[in-house]
């Protein structure tokens, strides 16, 4: 049944086209309540426990708008150095769909709390482009539908549908960027940058869990292909259900290659909504409607306008963190970083760990040194992020402090860390129960070395005529007779001190 | 105990604070009343008499006590509109949709009825979804009027009113959205008044038109009326519309008015609400009791508010454009009539079904011609244009209010039609609300007081009283004292003139 799709060779689509991009983000925010009403906001619990009259669209049931929402819109669209809004309105959005509770949405239209913003995304090799943002709005979440009986958990095929409403009424904030084009080839890279920055900036703000396998941030891409003379946009399509930042440039480039072979081939686009499939990554038509939604937007009657005092703004733009942005810049001339040194830290996602690090008093190299190489292979091994490696940038940082002191050895430090990583406990409670300590004492030293020089008579020989480099030998059974516990420098001086006696 | 069906809402809490009556032989008497009369009336679509009687039993134990009263109305019986919820009992709206809902919770007026110890009877009928003017669109049968069962009691609050008229209760509320408390309490010979838009909280009131819809008292005298204004109005931070300013002082208004003296206040004669149209005994019971208002010492002059004539196509644009958005929670899916849920059927083509089977033919009218005036391309035309003239006829009032404290008109062109003239006619039907619906458009206060019978067919006519916006007391000083003026000129009260209605018919 399924159709083979023409796709285009990548390099040939960007010969012939330009893509042009929008990208749509809803974020779910992390109020203690509903939008409207004071429900719980939680992800997870029991199907409709958080649910009153008001979320469930009972007859007789008001909306009140929660501040705490309207403060995280503002503090969003200012991040997003947008205008806010001296006066605007919630308005309706009507459509029927069982998610739905009042078959309308509480949202705004043509009056959004913040406007004209823009968001600088810098790319993996240092290029910054400026993602113009059109508008941040406040509306609310749906409820979920759960489709039963049928192939794939879709409503194709399903027998029955079960809603839960727990979600419905949940504060939501859309971003809408303005059209994003002359990105060429680095269309799908620039839209995967987008939503990443973004995801931070929002993380930063501590407005939402952005998480994406969540859903508490969802990303709508929208992509149309321009011909290389054409004056108007192409037909565009939305694509929805991308559900990571990979999936995000696969889905940009996947309907990239897909809209290229329909247009050379003669075809036209349809504007419809599309499903991108995670299993393959390509795109799959949504279900065709007749007729193009008319939502019918009339200012909310229920509510009353939304006017923020200039004052309470500008109180607002004060509680606005560093921007990540600003904070890697200043981090970079800190540390004394190279861009490329910068962009590799980035890469892994240690620049917080390492900042955390230092702070908790260790030199921004050494902190650099263990996240970047052997935290970041801990981290692949075990394919996780390195974020949630179970050792904390406190915890490292008395690690590193017990090598500059000399208790540990290198050597003695990644062991260390390989059991804070098995939960073996702290640094210290980790050192205590293997017992790891370095050799100091000379005298149990000067033991150990007399007695390896005593089992090599060749070797010490060998040291005694000037071949240095022979030390080696006589440092590793050292090492091995102390189970590593010494300190390799001091052993080496002890072995040129006692071959000589 | 037929007398204490005839007694006021004030005179009843009076007796039953000084003992002389308790407030279950009130109650008791009052549901006595609803069994003889309402086969014949059809004032109430559910009466809850265990609810009544436990209600009663408790201002009782009050008195009894020696507690201070919760409110001057604890113990009178009331009969409430079916479009304000109430927790585990029916709540319709009139309507085949929510024929079996039984609401989770109370809405705020509920509440605090049930605070001010307020004995409710029972639910009211209603035209559907409060929408039209005769109550012939309730889903369950009309109300008759008790001054002529072949009549229509007004709409859409015709159950709360009618109830009042033939003393099932003492106090009723109702709803007003285009003069759905003032239009039946003119046709039923009752008071009736829409309170300031925002003065009583929407928060349970099953919604028709978010920006026009309000609860308000039902009563047979103005002071009765002012007491359960009290009882009902006030700040509610479950409705975002809702002002956060202290009541208007109605009660004291009231009294102040029975005084019988209305020197130095100035009212407004509108004068496009007059002429073709209005029938002559309504204009002549009108122009009697405007030379009342002069007699007890009110200047009296003529104003134009020329948007007037402008406000029932308005409304009839913003009204429905906001109930097609309100009506579409009906949709089988949460609650409510369900149909064809048969496995053979998509839930969209259940919510269709179902939505065809479970609304009148007025309501879906109404949401057709509202999605119409809403749809991409025509909102700037229609809802936008309609609102801009909204903005006009508020600029009308303030004008108007600029000069007066009060304006007057007839409430309603007619007195009560037969039951089935204008049913075929929608417009002619949405004709009986010219004159209410400016209020209602502008958020101001108005009120419905009798003005006696028309000399043509002896029917009760109302004089509608304006007042600006959070100035009702006006409405209950001017209504007051026109009410002793009333009754002098005609040797006793209106009320009572209703023809008995005994025994079932």
């Amino acid at each position: 049944m399924t159709a083979v799709v023409e796709l285009m060779d990548y390099a040939d689509v960007i010969e012939r086209f330009d893509p042009v991009l929008g990208l749509e983000v809803h974020v779910e925010l992390n109020t203690n309540t509903k939008m409207f009403c004071g429900c719980a906001n939680e992800f997870g619990g029991e199907p409709n426990s958080k649910v009153c009259p008001t979320c469930l669209g009972l007859p007789g049931s008001l909306p009140v708008v929660n501040g705490k929402a309207v403060e995280g819109a503002i503090r969003i669209g200012l991040a997003l150095n947008c205008e806010i809004a001296s006066w605007c309105r919630f308005a309706r959005k009507n459509y029927f769909y069982p998610d739905q509770p009042k078959n309308f949405q509480t949202s705004q239209y043509d009056e959004p709390i913040a406007f004209n913003g823009y968001l600088d995304v810098t790319l993996d090799d240092g290029e910054v482009v400026r993602v113009e943002i059109e508008r941040a709005h406040m509306e609310e979440d749906t409820g979920k539908s759960l489709h039963v009986g049928g192939a794939t958990g879709r409503i194709h095929g399903a027998e029955h549908s079960l809603l839960d409403y727990n979600r419905a009424g949940v504060p939501l904030i859309e971003i809408v960027t303005k059209t994003i084009e002359h990105t060429g080839e680095r269309a799908p890279e620039v839209a995967r940058a987008y939503v990443t920055a973004l995801r931070d900036l929002l993380s930063a703000l501590d407005v939402s869990d952005v998480r994406m396998d969540q859903g508490s941030v969802r990303c709508d891409a929208n992509v149309s292909l321009m011909a290389k003379d054409a004056t108007e946009f192409g037909t565009r399509t939305e694509t929805k259900n991308v559900n990571s930042l990979r999936s995000v440039e696969r889905a940009v480039r996947y309907e990239m290659t897909r809209q290229a072979a329909i247009l050379a081939d003669g075809g036209t686009i349809k504007q419809e909504t599309r499903h991108f499939q995670e299993a393959d990554g390509t795109t799959s038509p949504g279900r065709t409607k007749e007729t193009a939604e008319d939502y019918r937007y009339f200012p909310e009657p229920d509510l009353v306008p939304i006017a923020p005092s200039a004052e309470w703004v500008e109180e607002l733009r004060k509680t606005l963190p560093e921007m990540p942005s600003e904070r890697r810049k200043r981090i970079q001339g800190e540390w004394n970083l190279t861009d490329e040194a910068l962009r590799d830290l980035l890469n892994v996602g240690a620049v917080d760990l390492v900042a955390a690090t230092v702070e908790a008093g260790a030199t921004p190299d050494e902190a650099r040194s263990w996240w970047v190489n052997t935290l970041a292979q801990e981290a692949n091994s075990r394919e996780i992020e390195l974020a949630e490696l179970a050792i904390t940038p406190a915890q490292l940082a008395e690690v590193i402090g017990l090598v500059n002191s000399g208790e540990l050895t290198n050597k003695m430090a990644k062991e260390v860390t390989h059991g804070v990583l098995a939960g073996e406990g702290s640094p210290s409670e980790v050192v205590e129960k293997r017992g790891l300590k370095v050799v100091s004492d000379d005298s149990a030293l000067i033991a150990a070395v007399d007695e390896a020089l005593a089992s090599q008579p060749d070797v010490a020989e060998k040291i005694r005529g000037g071949k240095v480099a022979a030390a080696g030998a006589i440092v590793g059974a050292v090492m091995k007779a102390t189970k590593g516990q010494a300190d390799a420098k001091r052993v080496r001086e002890l072995i040129i001190e006692r071959v000589g006696a | 105990m037929t007398e204490l069906i005839k007694l006021s809402a004030a005179e009843l809490a009076d007796k039953i604070q000084a003992r002389e009556v308790s407030a279950v032989e009130v109650a008791q008497a009052h549901l006595d009343r609803i069994a003889e009369v309402d086969d014949h009336i059809h004032a109430f679509l559910h009466v809850d008499t265990e609810g009544a009687l436990d209600a009663a039993r408790a201002v009782d134990a009050d008195v009894a006590e020696g507690n201070a009263p919760k409110s001057p109305l604890a113990g009178v019986p009331l009969a409430l509109k079916d479009v304000l919820t109430t927790k585990g009992i029916p709540t319709t709206v009139g309507s085949k949709t929510l024929e079996n809902w039984i609401p989770p919770y109370d809405a705020t007026v509920t509440r605090k009825l049930r605070e001010a110890g307020v004995v409710v009877l029972g639910k009211t009928n209603m035209d559907e979804f409060a929408m039209g003017s005769s109550t012939e669109n309730s889903a369950f049968g009309p109300t008759h009027n008790p001054w002529d069962h072949a009549r229509i009691p007004g709409g859409s609050g015709g159950g709360s009113s009618a109830s009042i008229a033939a003393f099932e209760a003492a106090l009723a509320i109702g709803t007003d959205t285009g003069g759905s408390i003032r239009q039946p309490g003119s046709v039923t010979g009752t008071v009736g008044v829409k309170p300031t838009y925002g003065g009583v909280s929407r928060y349970g009131l099953v919604a028709f038109s978010s920006s026009l819809d309000q609860a308000g008292p039902c009563a047979r005298t103005v002071l009765d009326a002012a007491l359960l204004h009290e009882v009902i109005a006030g700040y509610d931070q479950m409705d975002s519309t809702s002002i956060n300013a202290p009541v208007p002082p109605v009660v004291a208004a009231a009294r102040q008015g029975l005084t019988g003296d209305l020197k130095g206040v100035r009212v407004g004669v509108v004068k496009e609400f007059a002429g073709d149209g209005y029938q002559p005994g309504v204009l002549r019971s009108f122009e009697a009791a405007v030379e009342q208002l002069r007699a007890i010492g009110a200047e009296v002059v003529e104003v134009s508010c020329p948007n007037f004539t402008y406000a029932l196509p308005a409304y009839y644009l913003i009204a429905p454009s906001e109930c097609s958005s309100n009506l579409a929670r009906f949709d089988a899916m949460r609650y409510g009539l369900r149909v064809s849920d048969d496995g053979a059927h998509s839930a969209e083509e259940v919510m269709s079904l179902t939505r065809e089977k479970g609304f009148g033919p007025e309501v879906k009218r109404r949401i057709m011609l509202g999605t119409y005036a809403l749809s991409s391309g025509y909102y700037d035309a229609y809802y936008g244009s309609a609102q801009k003239v909204r903005t006009l006829i508020t600029r009308d009032f303030d004008a108007a209010f600029e000069k007066v404290d009060v304006l007057v008109s007839p409430t309603t062109p007619t007195t009560a039609f037969k039951i089935g003239e204008r049913v075929d006619d929608p417009l002619a039907m949405y004709l009986a609300d010219l004159c209410t619906i400016p209020s209602n458009l502008a958020g101001n206060a108005a009120m419905s007081v009798p003005s006696g019978l028309s000399h043509e067919d002896g029917l009760p006519v109302g004089l509608q009283i304006m007042a600006p916006a959070m100035a009702d007391d006006r409405l209950y000083r001017v209504g007051a004292a026109y009410e002793v003026a009333r009754d002098a000129a005609n040797g006793g009260s209106l009320v009572h003139q209703v023809p008995e209605l005994g025994g079932k018919k």
